[in-house]
């Protein structure tokens, strides 16, 4: 906290220095083309196809949960930045970008002070506790969605999701991961593919999350190798599960179904909470994938991407250590 | 008498029994200065009535024993010591849990194994070891008394913010209307944890504007 506030002041008063070695975001860079703000851009226009489909199926409810955790966010980092004395950089988008998130990861009929307790929670315990951003440990988004999950079971819990009198198709019938645990029913491909079916605003969608993620992915924004593990051991531990005969879904249903892509491409790939290395981005992403599958099977909750994922963010420093990249020519001779 | 046998070292050369009782209240704060007896504050701060009896509860032994402790203070010997204090400590605490046991069984039954607990709340063993077995009965109960009122006040604060928002009562009394979501996290053990570190951010923000030196 304290060390970063000389290492700003030196790259702002040194603009000669053509390198600047730090982990990212970047707040400032001199080439002006990788900054924390083109960055949360990129993720802003990489979320668009998941708002898009987020509107089709929940029209209204989307706007509401979109406007209120977008501006509690916004609002909550100008005041929290404000009260820790600090100079508050809501151009960096990042407060947007967690805003937006958090109401793509929330239920349609979430009443509205839900999303206010998470925005504030996701800003402030989530994120400026730890210094800000580029500090925190956990993804704020999913530290907000965690404290009202437990906060409020019922207004958030699987049977929040389902409402027989709502004018809305998709949401006469329950998730498709909670008919598949206590209904014994599969949705079509098809469906889950488009996206018309019940579920959190962003997550319905896999056409979406698959258009946005792999745009993030060639911009570098998002790193692949987290969201190829993710999905790859996903995929492994579904197809045994499928071949073993447990439950009624197949391996597409379970990558297809949930929030998975959606973790997968926007919440895991946090580049402050997610490893540094490649290898250590493999290992984050296979972990995730192996926690959602062990809860989608073995646990009361029918999804478990959040958790996967503040799971695996806790083992991010311990991975960065285990995953040190070797030199080239080997390490650096042991000075005696 | 007892205060004349004890020769061995320079007697009540800390600080005075005002001092003691003030210094227990907010400067020395058990719970939010000191970090002391970490396991009540965070398992019995759901509600009001919980919090409230366990302060009642530590005041009775810590007064207890921080007087028994000071006026055997001449016998103890320094490598047995602690062994002296956890025997004092364990009496009493018997006395509250089979009183509690006896008397209010619902909420020995809710309390369950923190009361027997006390027995090794570090705050208790601590205050024996800085001030009674060091200072005069007069000083160790002052600081017994003040520390216990620092300790109700602190785990008041926790248990007010917690059953507010948890349950929407105080004391089991309602005060927030019906339609108050209640945040089941705050009832649950992570809400214990958020309240404290919050709490104890704002003391020490209060704490470092009131003396800008401690900084």
């Amino acid at each position: 906290m304290a060390e970063d506030t000389p290492r700003e002041a030196e790259a702002q008063a040194s603009p000669e220095a053509h390198i600047n070695v730090a982990p990212s975001p970047h707040l400032a860079s001199t080439s002006g083309a990788c900054t924390t703000r083109w960055m949360m851009l990129d993720v802003l226009i990489a979320l668009v196809p998941l708002i898009v489909a987020a509107l089709v199926v929940f029209r209204l409810y989307a706007v509401k949960q979109l406007a209120i955790c977008v501006v509690t966010c916004v609002v909550a980092e100008a005041l929290f930045t404000r009260w820790r004395g600090r100079h508050a950089n809501l151009n960096d988008l990042s407060a947007v970008v967690t805003g937006v998130i958090l109401a793509l990861s929330l239920p349609w009929s979430a009443p509205w002070y839900v999303g206010l307790i998470a925005g504030t929670v996701a800003i402030g315990l989530g994120k400026i506790v730890f210094g800000g951003l580029g500090q925190n440990l956990f993804n704020p988004a999913m530290v907000g969605r965690a404290f009202v999950l437990v906060c409020f079971p019922v207004a958030l819990g699987a049977t929040a999701y389902q409402s027989d009198t709502s004018a809305l198709d998709a949401v006469t019938a329950a998730t498709p991961l909670t008919r598949a645990v206590q209904d014994g029913e599969s949705a079509s491909l098809w469906s889950l593919f488009l996206g018309n079916v019940n579920g959190s605003l962003g997550e319905t969608s896999a056409l979406a999350c698959l258009a946005g993620g792999i745009f993030l992915c060639l911009r570098r924004t998002a790193s692949w190798e987290i969201a190829a593990g993710t999905i790859l051991s996903t995929a492994v531990v579904a197809l045994i599960a499928q071949l073993l005969g447990d439950g009624v879904l197949s391996m597409l249903h379970h990558i297809l179904a949930g929030a998975l892509l959606f973790g997968a491409f926007f919440i895991a790939t946090d580049p402050v909470s997610s490893p540094l290395t490649p290898t250590g981005k493999w290992i984050f992403g296979v972990g995730i994938g192996l926690f959602v599958m062990l809860m989608r099977l073995f646990s009361g909750y029918p999804e478990g991407v959040m958790f996967a994922v503040l799971l695996m963010n806790a083992t991010t420093p311990l991975i960065n250590r285990w995953t040190i990249p070797r030199p080239v020519g080997g390490p650096a001779p042991v000075q005696v | 008498m007892t205060e004349a046998a004890t020769a061995a070292g320079p007697v009540d050369s800390g600080p005075t029994a005002g001092e003691r009782f003030i210094n227990g209240i907010l400067p020395e704060n058990p719970i939010y200065r000191q970090l002391l007896g970490m396991c009540p504050t965070l398992a019995v701060t759901g509600g009001m009535q919980p919090a409230m009896t366990m302060t009642g509860g530590v005041l009775f032994v810590l007064v207890c024993a921080n007087v028994i402790v000071s006026l055997i203070r001449g016998l103890l010997k320094p490598h047995l010591r602690i062994l002296v204090f956890t025997l004092t400590i364990a009496t009493f605490v018997t006395i509250v849990d089979r009183f509690l046991a006896a008397y209010m069984y619902q909420m020995s039954k809710q309390l369950g194994p923190y009361v027997p607990l006390i027995i090794v709340n570090c705050l208790i063993i601590s205050r024996c070891e800085v001030c009674a077995s060091k200072q005069s009965v007069r000083v160790a109960l002052a600081d017994a008394v003040g520390q216990s009122i620092g300790f109700g006040l602190a785990l008041a604060s926790i248990a007010s913010v917690r059953e507010i928002l948890g349950s929407g009562t105080w004391f089991g009394m309602r005060v927030l209307p019906a339609a108050w979501p209640e945040w089941v996290i705050m009832v649950l053990p992570p809400g214990a944890f958020i309240t404290l570190g919050l709490l104890m951010g704002l003391v020490n923000w209060y704490v470092d504007r009131r003396q800008p030196s401690r900084r």
